[in-house]
């Protein structure tokens, strides 16, 4: 029943707090190799459905199944297993105080494969590199940039090859250039490497420029309000809200009265 | 800034209209508005005067319109806005307001403070709970605390086995780290407490012993007093404030930097990897602070019977070799290692259930110090009981 080309599908997803609703009736495919973007109004719970996809948090009904698994009714081994080929690069990085730049890259390496120290050595060079931070193996997290600490964050999401990356707010607190650098990084490793890639923003430069297919979920419905490319969502807003949230607002005058 | 109302008839206006004619400086941007604005009432109360001049001519009756003038206004800033909205707020007795006559600025800043709807309930709309309720839910609270804490401990104890196995996945360095600055680091505060512990301890015994001429029974008091009960519970005590506090905002910090959602997502459990060092320090730790608290304890107590109670230092080291045994020491440390595992242990839990802000890590710490002291004079009052009742 699974079509081989879903990497992930979530089926009437309700997430909260005990009595407290955030999202109810959540439903969409993530295909494989594709950018998929999860975009909201503030407050709207953006970020809880990536910290439900990556299994930090509990749905309170509904199912998130990942190929044939369902992740939350799988045993703790089977849950951590699929962990493994997920890469979360946090809002702020999530880089771990303690440790180096290369500690960081090189500890989810050595804890989840054998290889010699040479290897994995070569390995963190790699990453760093490939995002442009060679040569800052040695420095501490507090010693870096808020850019620079994303992309060290982004190194270590993509320590064990991935099959799929969430990223949470990407180019928030970036400059543009940062930013821009950002998302040819995110096209560049789908292209290359055929990850599927699920990203949290509101930023709408980037979502024009990287999503194949998007969701919107709104604060006030409490529940998805638009699914599909995100062009095609501009041009046939399902409702005012999107229309307006993907024109930036359609640069109404505002003096013509309440927004909505 | 000045200000003037013009009814009908003095503005050759229609009739019912009212001109407010606001002119000169609004803003009040000079040093003298901030230097002077104590003891002028009229400062303070900025356009208190105007608005009351307002009513008393709406009270008048017969005005159906309000306009402004602005001509001559040379400077305003957001107090002036703050009175035109009060004034346009008059809207209940049928009141039209013409805000043509003021600057443009200012009407398209009001435009703009009014474009967002404002939220119908302000956040407070929550009734403040009754006694019973409050009662209630705290008892319910404690329950739920005591289970959250000992599950808490549970989990940590299990990863404590897990180490024992090899199975536990934590770096070695931090281990190390944590017992440089739970061991040595600690000892100048270690040092002065137990000293202090011991003059007073040697005072208090000295004022009951000398009546019955038995001075020579201070060696005791401090002895078995330090060894067995003050030594670990205060050591105890000091670690709570020091090394439990730091390990709450360690962890809370971590929190709300994601990292240790990031160590969840990779895989790894954060009790091994946060906890667990943290415990090994203060557990390794904590014997080796009690025996050295003990030895600078009788020397606070030496110091004050040799000088205060002129007993001979041979008497008085001898006294208190005859006073303690090795069970006594034995108890004092091994009180020591459970009380050492105690505050990593509340120090940790309150730090990983930290919330995500600022404030929330200063709770954490602040809880970690609290229940931590709890809990160690209750487990040694406990340990008291026990040690009487066993005969130890």
């Amino acid at each position: 029943m699974s079509d081989p080309h879903i990497a992930i599908s979530v089926r009437d997803l309700k997430m909260g707090f005990g009595d407290f609703i955030i999202q109810r009736d959540l439903n969409f495919d993530i295909k494989t190799g594709e950018i998929f973007v999860i975009m909201g109004d503030s407050g709207s719970g953006k970020s809880t459905l990536l910290r439900h996809l990556i299994g930090l948090q509990k749905p309170l009904f509904g199912k998130i199944n990942y190929a044939d698994m369902s992740f939350w009714d799988a045993p703790e081994a089977q849950r951590k297993a699929l962990s493994k080929r997920f890469g979360v690069l946090y809002q702020s990085g999530a880089l771990w105080s303690s440790m180096t730049l290369f500690e960081n890259v090189a500890m989810p390496i050595r804890e989840h494969t054998n290889y010699g120290e040479e290897r994995i050595a070569a390995l963190v060079q790699f990453k760093l590199a490939l995002v442009g931070l060679a040569g800052f193996d040695a420095y501490y997290p507090s010693e870096i940039s808020g850019g620079m600490k994303k992309r060290a964050g982004l190194a270590r999401a993509l320590a064990l090859d991935p099959d799929i990356l969430f990223f949470d707010e990407p180019s928030a607190g970036l400059d543009p250039i940062s930013a821009k650098r950002l998302d040819d990084l995110i096209l560049e490793l789908r292209d290359s490497l055929g990850t599927t890639i699920v990203v949290v923003t509101h930023e709408l430069a980037s979502i024009y420029a990287i999503a194949d297919s998007s969701i919107f979920v709104d604060a006030d419905a409490k529940t998805q309000t638009a699914l599909g490319p995100p062009a095609y969502l501009r041009d046939h807003p399902p409702t005012a809200k999107v229309g307006e949230f993907l024109r930036r607002g359609d640069g109404k005058n505002l003096n013509e009265g309440e927004a909505v | 800034m000045e200000y003037l109302l013009k009814t009908y008839g003095e503005s050759d206006r229609g009739e019912g209209e009212l001109e407010l004619v606001v002119s000169g400086d609004w803003a009040e941007r000079g040093d003298s508005a901030l230097v002077s604005a104590s003891g002028d009432n009229k400062r303070r109360n900025f356009g208190a005067d105007l608005l009351s001049d307002l009513e008393t001519a709406l009270q008048a009756g017969g005005i159906s319109k309000i306009r402004f003038d602005t001509s001559n206004l040379t400077d305003w800033d957001s107090k002036l806005i703050v009175l035109i909205i009060a004034i346009q707020q008059q809207k209940t007795q049928n009141i039209e307001i013409d805000d043509a006559g003021l600057p443009r600025g200012l009407r398209q800043l009001i435009a703009l403070s009014r474009a967002a709807p404002a939220r119908g309930d302000r956040g407070d709309a929550k009734p403040a709970p009754g006694i019973l309720e409050t009662v209630g839910q705290q008892t319910i609270g404690v329950f739920s605390r005591f289970k959250a804490s000992s599950q808490f401990l549970g989990v940590s104890l299990q990863s404590f086995g897990r180490m024992f196995t090899g199975k536990a996945r934590y770096q070695k360095s931090d281990v190390r780290d944590f017992i440089f600055a739970a061991g040595p680091q600690a000892l100048p505060i270690v040092s002065i407490v137990n000293i202090l512990l011991g003059v007073i301890l040697a005072f208090m015994g000295a004022v009951q012993l000398k009546q019955f001429g038995a001075e020579i029974y201070v060696a005791n008091l401090v002895a078995l007093g330090q060894t067995r009960e003050i030594a670990p519970m205060m050591t105890a005590i000091v670690m709570a404030g020091r090394t439990g506090a730091a390990y709450a905002a360690q962890l809370g910090t971590m929190q709300v930097n994601e990292e240790v959602d990031a160590l969840k997502t990779f895989g790894f459990s954060p009790i091994d990897f946060l906890v667990l060092p943290r415990m090994l320090a203060l557990a390794v730790m904590m014997p080796f602070l009690v025996l050295y608290a003990d030895a600078l304890g009788i020397f606070g107590g030496y110091l004050i019977g040799i000088t205060v109670l002129d007993i001979s230092t041979i008497e008085y080291i001898e006294q208190t070799r005859a006073s303690i045994d090795i069970v006594d020491v034995a108890l004092g440390v091994f009180k020591g290692s459970v009380f050492g595992i105690l505050v990593a242990v509340t120090g940790c839990m309150h730090g990983m259930n930290s919330g995500r802000s600022a404030s929330a890590v200063g709770d954490a710490a602040t809880k970690a110090v609290v229940s931590g002291i709890i809990a160690i004079i209750g487990m040694t009052a406990m340990f008291s009981v026990l040690a009487a009742v066993l005969g130890i």
